[in-house]
Parts: C-alpha cells; sequence; structure tokens
C-alpha cells in the first residue's frame, strides 16, 4: 500500500519533471509574434511579408537558431481591422508570450497597436517604410522614412518637371502626414502644392479628382493613394490621356502596380526605394533565387516582403549580441550605435537616436512599357531627421510621433 | 463655359451609370425578391474575373463581357436551386447566409487565384473638349446603364413572364394556383439579377484594380440606390440614382470626394427618414 503511494508520487514527480523540461524545451525556443494583412482589401501587400518573415526563420533554424535556440512564429491575420489589431496584439504579447513582436502594414494599424506595446515588456519591430517620425524606445523601424524617399525625390522632381504639385492621398494618417511633408519640402524648394485631395479608403471612381487635376494643371502628381480599390486611379487616369509625370513614396515597389495594371497606367511613375524586385546587384538576385525557390508563385517580391525578411535577421543580431531577448538588453546594444547587418541591398544599421534604419536608397521610374529603371543612386542614407529635431532615445522615451508641424519642445 | 458644363454632365452620368450598375441586380433580387444579399459583391466580381480571364484567353472584351454576365447569371441559378430558396421571407437568416457565402467566395478565390490579376486596360479612344481630355470608354459605361434599365422595364412590365414574375413575388400562392411554375420564376429572377451583378463587373473590369474583394467597393453604392429607390424597383432605381448622382456629384465638384460621400449618405438618411416608402412609393402616391 505504502509502496504503491510512493510509486504514484515518483510517477507524479516523473511526469512533473517531464513537463517542466518539456517547457524548457518550448521556452529554449526563441518565439515571434507575427501580425500581418493576408486577406482583405492589402492582402496582395501582406502576402509578401509573411512569406519574408518565414525564409528568414527557416534559413535561420536552418543555420542553426538564434544563440543556438530555434525560432518559431505565431502569425496571426488582422485582416486589416484596427481592432483586431489590438486584440491579436494582445494575446500574442499576454497570453502566447511571445520575445518579439513583430508587423503591422498600415499606420493605423501600428498606431493601434501601439499603446498596448507601451504597457509591456515585448520589443515590437515596424516593417513597412512609413511617415516618419515615430520616437518611441518601445519600437525599431526597419522600413524607410521620408527623409529617405521624400527628401530625395521630391527636389528630384521639382528640377526635372517643376515646381507646381498636385496631391492624391489616402485619407488617413500615413496620407495626412505625408502630405505634411510634401508640402514642407515642397516649400523649402520654392514649390507650390496647387491642389490637394484626400480619399476615403475603398473609393475607387476618380472621374471628378482626374477633372480637377487638368484643371490645375500641375506639373507633377504626388501619389499617395492607398490600397487596391484607390489603385484604380492610374487606370481611370490614363485612359482619360491625363499624362502627368507622378511621384511616390509607396507605388511600384510596394504594391507593385506596374504589375497589375497594364500599361501605360504606370508610365511615368517615380519613386524612391530601399529595395525593388527589380535590383540586380550579386546579393539581390541570390535573395531573389532563394525567394522564388522557396515560394514559386510569387508576383513581385515588394520592400515589405524584403524589410520583413530583413528584420529577423535585424533581430537575431541583436539577441546575439546581447545574449538575451530582453527589450533592455536589445536597447543597450542599439544605443551603442553598433547595431549593422550586411542585407541583400549592402550594409545597414539602426540609428540609436531613432531606432529607425539606414538604407541604401535608389530613385526608380517606369517607362512607357512598364519597366522600371534605377535612374538615381544616393546611395546609404542615414534616418536623421528624428535626431535632428530632438529625438534622443539613448537619453528620453517619449513615445511620440512627429512632424514637420509637430516637433518636439526643446 | 461649354467645356465646364460638358465636364459637369459627364461626371454625373459616370456617377449615375456607377450607381445603377452597382444596384441593378440587387434592385431585382433585395427590391422584388426580398433577399438581403450580402453575396452582391462577389456575383461583381465574378463577372469582373470571368471578363479578365476571357481577355487574358485570347476573347475580345464585349465577348468575354458577355461571358462574365452569362457565368455570374448561371452561378446565380444554381445558389438559388441550393441555397437561397430554403430563405423566402426569412430576411436574418438570408442575411447570414448569403453573408456566409460571401466570405467563402472571396477566401476561396483568395487562397486558389492569388491575392491579386493583372488588368486588361480600358479600350483606346479618348476625346477632348475644352480643356479637358475625357475616356469614351466611360460613355459606353453610361450608354450600358441606361441600357439595363430599359431592359429590365420591358421584360419585367411588357413580357408574359415579366407578369408571371411580378405575380409569383407579390403572391406566390395565387400564382401557383393560375398555373405559374414559381420555383422557375425564382430561380430565373435571382439568375438575371445575378447576371446583372455580373455585368457591373464585367463592365467595370478594365477599368479597376482586380482582387478578390473588389466588389465590397460597389455594396455601399448598391445597397443605398436600392433603398432609396424602394420597393418598386421598376419604377424607383432611375430617380433615385439620378437624385444620388446629383447631390454626390455636386458635392464632389465643390468640396472632393469625403465631402461627397458624407454627402450621398446623409441624403440616403434624409430621403428615409421622410419618404419611408422611397422614390417609387412616393411617385406611386402622387400618380394616384
Amino acid at each position: 500500500m505504502r509502496l504503491s503511494i510512493l510509486k504514484n508520487c515518483l510517477g507524479a514527480l516523473a511526469a512533473l519533471a517531464m513537463l517542466s523540461a518539456a517547457s524548457v524545451a518550448a521556452k529554449d525556443k526563441i518565439s515571434i509574434g507575427l501580425l500581418e494583412d493576408v486577406s482583405g482589401d492589402i492582402a496582395l501587400m501582406g502576402a509578401p511579408k509573411l512569406n519574408g518573415t518565414m525564409l528568414a526563420v527557416e534559413e535561420i533554424n536552418k543555420a542553426g537558431g538564434i544563440m543556438g535556440r530555434q525560432v518559431e512564429v505565431t502569425h496571426l491575420d488582422p485582416q486589416m481591422d484596427n481592432a483586431r489589431y489590438q486584440e491579436f496584439a494582445r494575446r500574442l504579447i499576454k497570453r502566447d508570450k511571445v520575445d518579439v513582436l513583430i508587423g503591422g502594414i498600415t499606420s493605423a494599424s501600428r498606431e493601434a497597436i501601439r499603446p498596448i506595446v507601451n504597457r509591456s515588456d515585448t520589443f515590437y519591430f515596424y516593417t513597412n517604410q512609413y511617415e516618419g517620425g515615430v520616437c518611441d524606445g518601445d519600437m525599431v523601424s526597419t522600413g524607410a522614412v521620408p527623409e529617405q524617399q521624400f527628401s530625395t525625390l521630391i527636389p528630384w522632381m521639382v528640377e526635372k518637371f517643376g515646381k507646381n504639385v498636385y496631391i492624391i492621398a489616402a485619407d488617413y494618417n500615413f496620407g495626412q502626414l505625408s502630405a505634411v511633408w510634401t508640402r514642407s519640402i515642397l516649400g523649402k524648394l520654392g514649390g507650390n502644392v496647387i491642389g490637394e485631395e484626400f480619399i476615403p479608403l475603398g473609393v475607387s471612381q476618380f472621374g471628378q479628382t482626374i477633372q480637377n487635376i487638368q484643371k490645375a494643371k500641375p506639373d507633377w502628381l504626388m501619389m499617395l493613394n492607398v490600397g487596391a480599390a484607390q489603385d484604380s486611379f492610374f487606370e481611370q487616369a490614363a485612359a482619360a490621356k491625363l499624362n502627368v509625370p507622378m511621384g511616390s513614396s509607396i507605388k511600384i515597389m510596394l504594391g507593385f502596380e506596374h504589375k497589375r495594371f497594364s500599361p501605360p497606367a504606370l508610365t511615368n511613375m517615380h519613386a524612391v526605394a530601399n529595395w525593388f524586385e527589380e535590383i540586380n546587384t550579386p546579393a539581390a538576385e541570390d535573395f531573389k533565387k532563394r525567394w522564388h525557390a522557396k515560394f514559386p508563385d510569387e508576383k513581385y517580391i515588394n520592400d515589405m516582403g524584403y524589410n520583413a525578411y530583413v528584420t529577423v535577421y535585424m533581430y537575431k543580431m541583436l539577441v546575439e549580441k546581447a545574449q538575451s531577448t530582453k527589450k533592455a538588453a536589445l536597447r543597450k546594444v542599439i544605443a551603442t550605435g553598433d547595431a549593422c547587418i550586411d542585407a541583400p541591398e549592402g550594409r545597414i544599421c539602426i540609428d540609436p537616436k531613432s531606432q529607425h534604419t539606414s538604407h541604401h536608397m535608389r530613385l526608380i521610374s517606369v517607362d512607357g512599357a512598364h519597366k522600371v529603371h534605377v535612374t538615381k543612386d544616393f546611395g546609404l542614407i542615414k534616418p536623421y531627421w528624428l535626431g535632428e529635431v530632438g529625438c534622443d532615445l539613448t537619453k528620453h522615451d517619449p513615445k511620440e510621433q512627429y512632424d514637420p508641424n509637430h516637433l518636439p519642445k526643446k | 463655359m461649354f467645356a465646364e458644363i460638358f465636364s459637369i454632365v459627364f461626371q454625373f452620368a459616370d456617377v449615375f451609370a456607377f450607381l445603377v450598375l452597382s444596384a441593378a441586380g440587387l434592385a431585382i433580387i433585395f427590391g422584388m425578391m426580398g433577399i438581403i444579399n450580402l453575396a452582391h459583391g462577389e456575383f461583381i466580381t465574378c463577372g469582373a474575373y470571368v471578363t479578365v480571364i476571357g481577355v487574358q484567353h485570347g476573347l475580345p472584351l464585349p465577348l468575354a463581357q458577355a461571358l462574365g454576365v452569362l457565368t455570374a447569371g448561371l452561378i446565380g441559378v444554381v445558389l438559388e436551386r441550393t441555397i437561397i430558396h430554403r430563405l423566402y421571407n426569412r430576411p436574418l437568416d438570408s442575411i447570414l447566409a448569403t453573408w456566409g457565402i460571401s466570405l467563402i467566395i472571396t477566401q476561396g478565390m483568395l487562397v486558389t487565384m492569388g491575392s491579386s490579376m493583372t488588368g486588361v486596360g480600358t479600350p483606346e479612344g479618348s476625346f477632348q473638349v475644352g480643356e479637358y481630355t475625357f475616356s469614351t470608354y466611360r460613355l459606353v459605361l453610361f450608354a450600358a446603364a441606361v441600357m439595363a434599365m430599359i431592359a429590365i422595364y420591358v421584360l419585367f412590365m411588357r413580357t408574359r413572364y415579366g407578369v408571371q414574375a411580378r405575380a409569383t413575388m407579390q403572391n406566390p400562392q395565387v400564382a401557383r394556383a393560375l398555373g405559374v411554375r414559381t420555383p422557375r420564376i425564382y430561380a430565373s429572377s435571382f439568375g438575371i439579377g445575378a447576371a446583372l451583378a455580373g455585368l457591373c463587373g464585367a463592365l467595370y473590369a478594365p477599368t479597376m484594380t482586380l482582387i478578390p474583394t473588389m466588389g465590397i467597393t460597389f455594396i455601399v453604392e448598391a445597397f443605398v440606390t436600392v433603398v432609396v429607390g424602394g420597393s418598386n424597383v421598376l419604377i424607383g432605381t432611375v430617380p433615385a440614382a439620378m437624385v444620388l448622382g446629383v447631390i454626390r456629384t455636386s458635392l464632389n465638384a465643390w468640396q472632393g470626394q469625403i465631402i461627397g460621400q458624407i454627402g450621398m449618405l446623409i441624403a440616403v438618411i434624409l430621403v428615409i427618414r421622410v419618404l419611408p416608402e422611397g422614390m417609387s412609393g412616393w411617385l406611386l402616391r402622387r400618380k394616384s
């Protein structure tokens, strides 16, 4: 009798030991919580982001993981719904206790989950190009920002086409703030915004807009329209023979409109990007080959997908240098100013003051047959703006988003 | 001056065509048959996708568009026979069922056909008035909208089938007693509604982004036009589209797309408040 109790106890102990061993093994893995929209209006941009993360994780796991620990990804699809973004961010952080949170496409979704990240100990990586200005120690931004995209593109457009600009922008924070940037940079160059239209998301008919543009006769258009419905502008403008040069911070490299619309809809579109599939350096070719081997059906490797891929390696570098997954330890590595990796675009680093990323920027132009040409190579550009206006995350952490009309108090 | 006036008229025609073509199919399925069809957008997507696939396989655009209309219509008939016919006089259930169908179709398309398709481009042709240039294809859209409305009117008011269909919708028991094969009428009416939705997709396919959820862009306009039109869709849809078109066009031109959209939706609320039976109810009351 006694013996059997003892046996049972031993059995239970053994089971307990096994359980805790299993949980140690589970903990041994580094878990990434990933929020990417792979259904809904922007699924076509979100799908490559998921693929980019999965490719990087597969490569890293094959090569022995991060600090010898395998990486696992929990991906949830918020379907471009900000309420779902918040719900899923809470779930990944609180219930799944992920080591790091990555993702978000629109700036609206990023701003929806940033307060949740701020209340946790989880580090967050935002992997898109965006309107810039987020000075938040809990977040690393790995996409391009206005000083890399607008400060390069707008002077070139003004010199090449003229000073009178018409802005068409999606009516939410990305479109509004990018329009502020365009105005600010144009103002310094002596240019004018002669027309500005904000379009509600989901609008697909642009007859009136096209005529407003024809009436205003701008030298070029700043296209900040977002989402599949609003992209219909290009087809409708081409059919009405609008023929005005266009510049953008999100077209071609991000939504691959030149692949989705038949020529000549995107003719004379110019954009500045850190990645586009047409890059043909040896490192880029090698990266594309690996991507297409794993995802043969991918229509276009966009900059979001590329940035998502690079971000996992960025995280790996930080964790291995810090020998920890804790946010404070990773931020210490960033603060040294020596947080760099060799990416397919070249060597890029995280800036200690803003926790944004330097990028190799190129100006690309689309011709009448929708071929993409590199028109100008700007080389490596650091994300300098936040640091210049007074954001220094190594000293204080305001967790604010700034823009040219809303600067930090000195 | 002439260019300005022409531009205003052209923009109105453009908005009118969009409202009418979005709403035509729904006018029959929701307005006449009483099915709150949340899968209306997916019939539109179906028409658009079949059109584009047809063109990519070498069909001329008009033929591909006809194929799109036909496919959407046939799918409509099949859906009616398998699912929808169980849901007459069960409006809440029909909302749930058609919403489910819509989700299955959009996600199914996303999984099987990918997140986007390459467009076929708007047919060439443009003309100039004053300082403005216009795409000729937009006039085709307007003409198609007018013709679709005339066709619906003739079909339901001037043919034997139309009389049987209206009788079936009003009083199926009596219609059946008089020898009308009501199941067949229901199926064909639903098919015609689906085909008209397919027509909308087929016509707009060359001018828009092709993604599995593209039908959603038409849904709001479709429902508000039908609701403002009121119970008698044969009389109500055209004046509804005209009123909403005038409001939206003038606000678009005056204050831009945001105000245009807000203004149109406020107008809808006001119309429903003042004329609960919609435009057609008001027109019929004035007549009698």
